[in-house]
């Protein structure tokens, strides 16, 4: 090992806050432009969904278990259901399911 | 979140308490993953300690397993900040997303200090959260989610395979679900957010399967995908006017 690996660490440590402090410090006023401020309010949602799918059928042990959690999951938050509801319901449902298919 | 008391002033310490209540489920899942993180680390040569520092100070699942395959290879230092360059620039898009919920008074201190923990899942219960950013929320969650990323890296380090793999594979849905929690009720209410959402999972799930883009990594998806989704969106489907941007804000808050 010729590199530093606290120099390793502050390397990424040093870009990964840049990345996310900059433009919070830097963009301190509401934008005006219209398009700027439609683009930055549906970006959350599209991300997310992206991560989200197909993402979850590649964590778990089989896809199967990682859709019928996707599916559960659209299910209860569709219905209000609470964050800790929805994401504890998503865990249990693959346990469960992979418990019955793998054993 | 419903039946959550918005129209009364709540004190800094309630609104903490109320970061630490929904912060739990993702410290939980953050122990977790971290904790298969921390196996990643170990493999690039790094100590407990080290993992610990690279998670309290990173706060990233996809940056820091990037980097710790670029550390193991010994590379340059410069390959090391282009690679978390580009697996964490989707922050950099989360950052300019939660400058337009602060206040636009807030002190520069509350925003390094939010700025410090945007991550995926925080910023997401930061933008499911009604009106204008309290930095105080975020406190709350980051008190509980940056011990379970960083504590849980370090013992993934000491202690490797320990938990049996159903358990991890039940565990690591419980992110997506918190990613559901957030964007399942507005893409209910608002007609655009719902196409965007399937619009979303379609393209995300083809481009993992095209290739050319196939190759790229999931964080490079996920920024290209993003930025061409939510222009689309704003090119056809612009927001009204600021005010009426903040009722569209408060309706998939409930």
């Amino acid at each position: 090992m010729r590199h530093d690996i606290y120099l390793y660490l502050l390397v990424m440590s040093a870009v990964t806050l840049a990345i996310r402090i900059v433009p919070l410090t830097l963009i301190r006023r509401q934008i005006k432009n219209r398009f700027l401020r439609s683009f930055l309010f549906y970006v959350p949602y599209v991300t997310l969904a992206v991560m989200t799918f197909p993402a979850i059928l590649e964590t778990t042990q089989t896809p199967v278990s990682g859709a019928l959690a996707l599916a559960a999951g659209i299910a209860l938050a569709w219905y209000g259901a609470s964050l800790f509801k929805v994401s504890a319901a998503c865990c249990l449902i693959v346990f469960c399911v992979e418990w019955m298919l793998l054993g | 979140m419903a039946d959550r008391p918005s129209d009364l002033l709540p004190s800094r310490r309630d609104v903490f308490f109320e970061g630490i209540h929904d912060g739990m489920p993702i410290a939980l899942g953050y122990f977790v993953v971290s904790f298969t993180l921390g196996i990643a680390a170990r493999n690039a040569g790094l100590t407990p300690f080290q993992g610990f520092l690279a998670s309290l100070f990173n706060n990233a699942s996809a940056g820091e397993y990037a980097a710790f395959t670029v550390i193991a290879a010994d590379a340059p230092y410069l390959e090391l900040a282009i690679m978390t360059l580009i697996a964490n620039a989707r922050y950099m898009l989360m950052s300019c997303v939660a400058s337009q919920k602060f206040a636009p008074d807030t002190p520069l201190i509350h925003r390094i200090l939010v700025g410090f923990d945007i991550t995926d899942e925080i910023f997401g219960i930061t933008i499911a959260r009604k009106g204008p950013l309290n930095p105080y929320y975020n406190y709350g969650a980051m008190s509980v989610a940056m011990p379970g990323w960083s504590i849980g890296t370090a013992l993934g380090v000491i202690a490797g395979n320990l938990l049996p793999v159903q358990a991890v594979s039940a565990l690591s849905v419980a992110l997506f679900g918190m990613f559901l929690w957030v964007i399942i009720p507005p893409a209910r209410d608002n007609r655009v957010i719902g196409a965007l959402v399937l619009a979303s999972f379609a393209a995300s799930f083809l481009s993992a399967h095209t290739p050319g883009l196939m190759e790229l990594s999931a964080g490079t998806r996920t920024i290209i995908l993003t930025l061409a989704l939510a222009a689309i969106g704003a090119a056809f489907f612009p927001v009204k006017d600021p005010s009426a941007d903040r009722e569209e804000d408060e309706s998939h808050a409930a």
